[in-house]
């Protein structure tokens, strides 16, 4: 356990030290927020209620989502492990007595960790003076919260080192993350609302894992009804299940693909 | 030194390789008419290393010692054979196995490019569950024998390629492994840094009795080194035995080079033969006694020097290679 807290210590560490990309993110994060949630308000000025939302929910869930996008990492950098698979350099990690999913699940949640807090909060902070977010009133429910936003981080983890894991085989991870890097987002609600899609996509959207990484998390901060079962409680349970699916299966992924495929290189 | 247990399973041996084998399918040709191809890197090698011993694992480029050395520590799977390492079977107990064996692939770093050498290590400490004091000991040895000290502050990414080598070595060696496997060692290196090396190596071996494996390009490193040695070639095993033993199984002639005052024809004498012309250089391959070779050549040339050249071990693996060779046709 202790070689895992040491790698999650590293991962924050490491990202501490790239200063000035943490700043640049957080200025790209609060444009790309104001602007979009500039979208927003005038397309609710037109229909003040759209399946639910309504204009403070919809900037709020923009924000949010700006907020999250350090943090879970679904549109990149992606795990050094792809690169890592590329080169070959990999064999060296499977020569560890250490389990390869726990290594990188324990780098990322430290990169995650730094990055919510140096680079959620000051974007969250920009769009709280700018606009008029809806925040949480009582304490536990910012706890609720925050929850919700580790298990996001959980749940983009297990998709990102799934899609990493493909490199195995493939040879190459690159277009994997094309296709993701660019569908995943979307999915996840974090350039649309779900909720602005029409009901029959969003209803399919929703179930689906990336929805965990934004869609739910903005609910939960929300308190909306329309989480599973009505509650954030429900939202926290659908994002642990696909966590613990999708980390199940990397588990199994892992050990077929250190099995059964070659290493490159010499 | 010392280790925190002996890692050779007992008397039996270290590594037991039985008619090992691995297959690689190849995909050809154009994207419709892609046809594939089985190829074996590895066929049918058998081999045993018992505890203590430094083993020499040669061949030349391809011929199958980077996969031998990928079976052995468990990261690909045989297609074929016996394999046993530490008794335990690689491929299927790999991160048991990685606990009990040092590795060091020349080529690459198990270092953390952007941390000092000595998180790095702190890293593998927590890693190979070593106790701190036990670790603080060791990494004191390794620093003194390896002369890590003045670089272990510095970041990995900022090191010599002959401190990096240093510094891989120290980290597989913490938790004190009782099998060291190296794929090229000495790659890249200047001769002071390999000499550093191979001087260590021996004193692993010979303080605390470490098996070590090694593949390499570099024939000083077998000579110096290796009682014993495994040739591969073409995936297929060419000679096992000692290295006196690889000098007499190929005939290789000793060579005497002779610097003449002038560029002359090539010189013809009883007892030697001459290979090439270089200028005013000639290379002699002998087959009769040197002194009488020299003396007849002295007596019917001018010569400004001479000098007699031992067959080494380079010209007799490649002339193993190329008896290989010639003998599959």
């Amino acid at each position: 356990m202790r070689v895992y807290l040491a790698v999650y210590a590293l991962g924050l560490h490491r990202y501490s030290t790239y200063r000035v990309a943490t700043i640049a993110g957080i200025f790209t994060n609060a444009v790309f927020g104001a602007i979009n949630a500039a979208v927003m308000l005038a397309l609710f000025s037109v229909r003040p209620e759209i399946n639910g939302y309504d204009a403070g929910d919809a900037v709020t869930q923009v924000f949010v989502g700006q907020a999250l996008i350090g943090m879970v990492a679904i549109m990149g950098p992606p795990l050094e492990l792809g690169e890592r698979v590329r080169s070959g350099a990999v064999a060296t990690d499977m020569l560890r007595p250490v389990s390869m999913m726990g290594w990188w699940l324990a780098d990322d949640m430290g990169r995650a960790t730094f990055n919510l807090v140096f680079r959620g909060v000051p974007t969250f902070a920009v769009g709280l003076v700018l606009f008029d977010l809806v925040v949480p009133s009582e304490p536990g429910r910012w706890a609720i919260a925050l929850v919700s936003f580790v298990l996001a981080a959980l749940v983009s983890f297990a998709l990102r080192y799934l899609y990493e894991l493909a490199g195995f085989w493939l040879m190459d991870s690159t277009g994997i993350w094309a296709v993701a890097g660019l569908l995943g987002p979307v999915a996840a609600g974090m350039l649309i609302p779900l909720p602005l899609f029409p009901p029959a996509v969003a209803d399919v959207l929703r179930v689906l894992p990336w929805a965990s990484i934004a869609q739910i998390p903005a609910e939960v901060f929300l308190g909306k009804e329309s989480l599973p079962g009505g509650s954030p409680l429900g939202g926290l349970a659908l994002q642990a299940a696909w966590a613990a699916a999708l980390l199940a299966l990397g588990a199994r992924v892992t050990s077929h693909a250190t099995r059964k495929v070659v290493v490159q290189g010499g | 030194m010392t280790t925190s247990e002996p890692n050779t399973g007992g008397e039996g041996p270290v590594i037991e390789a039985v008619g090992l084998g691995r297959d690689f399918v190849l995909s050809e040709g154009p994207f419709l008419r892609r046809r594939r191809r089985t190829v074996s890197a590895v066929a049918d090698v058998t081999f045993t290393v018992r505890p203590g011993e430094i083993v020499g694992y040669l061949g030349p480029n391809g011929a199958g010692k980077s996969s031998t050395m990928k079976m052995l520590t468990g990261i690909l799977t045989p297609s074929a054979g016996y394999l046993r390492v530490n008794g335990l079977e690689p491929s299927r107990e790999r991160t048991r196995l990685a606990s009990r064996i040092g590795v060091v692939f020349g080529q690459r770093t198990t270092l953390w490019w952007d941390l000092p050498l000595k998180d790095s290590l702190e890293l593998v400490r927590h890693m190979y569950r070593v106790p701190a004091a036990d670790h603080a000991r060791r990494l004191a040895e390794l620093t003194e024998l390896l002369e890590l000290g003045p670089f272990l502050a510095t970041p990995v990414r900022q090191l010599s390629l002959g401190q990096r080598m240093r510094g891989d070595l120290t980290a597989a060696l913490l938790h004190g492994p009782g099998l060291l496997v190296l794929d090229e060692p000495t790659i890249g290196l200047d001769v002071v840094s390999k000499s550093t090396i191979r001087e260590f190596l021996l004193r692993l071996n010979a303080e605390e009795g470490t098996t070590i494996l090694l593949t390499t390009h570099d024939l000083g490193d077998v000579e110096r080194l290796c009682r014993r040695v495994v040739v591969i070639d073409k995936g297929r095993l060419a000679y096992d035995g000692d290295l006196e033993g690889l000098r007499a199984s190929v005939p290789t002639p000793r060579v005497l080079v002779v610097d003449l005052a002038a560029p002359a024809p090539p010189i013809e004498v009883e007892g030697g033969s001459c290979v090439r012309v270089d200028g005013p250089r000639q290379w002699l391959e002998l087959s009769g006694n040197p002194a009488a070779v020299i003396s007849r050549v002295a007596g019917r040339h001018e010569v400004v020097d001479l000098t007699l050249r031992e067959p080494d071990i380079e010209g007799v693996v490649s002339a193993l290679y190329r008896g290989a060779v010639a003998e599959r046709g």
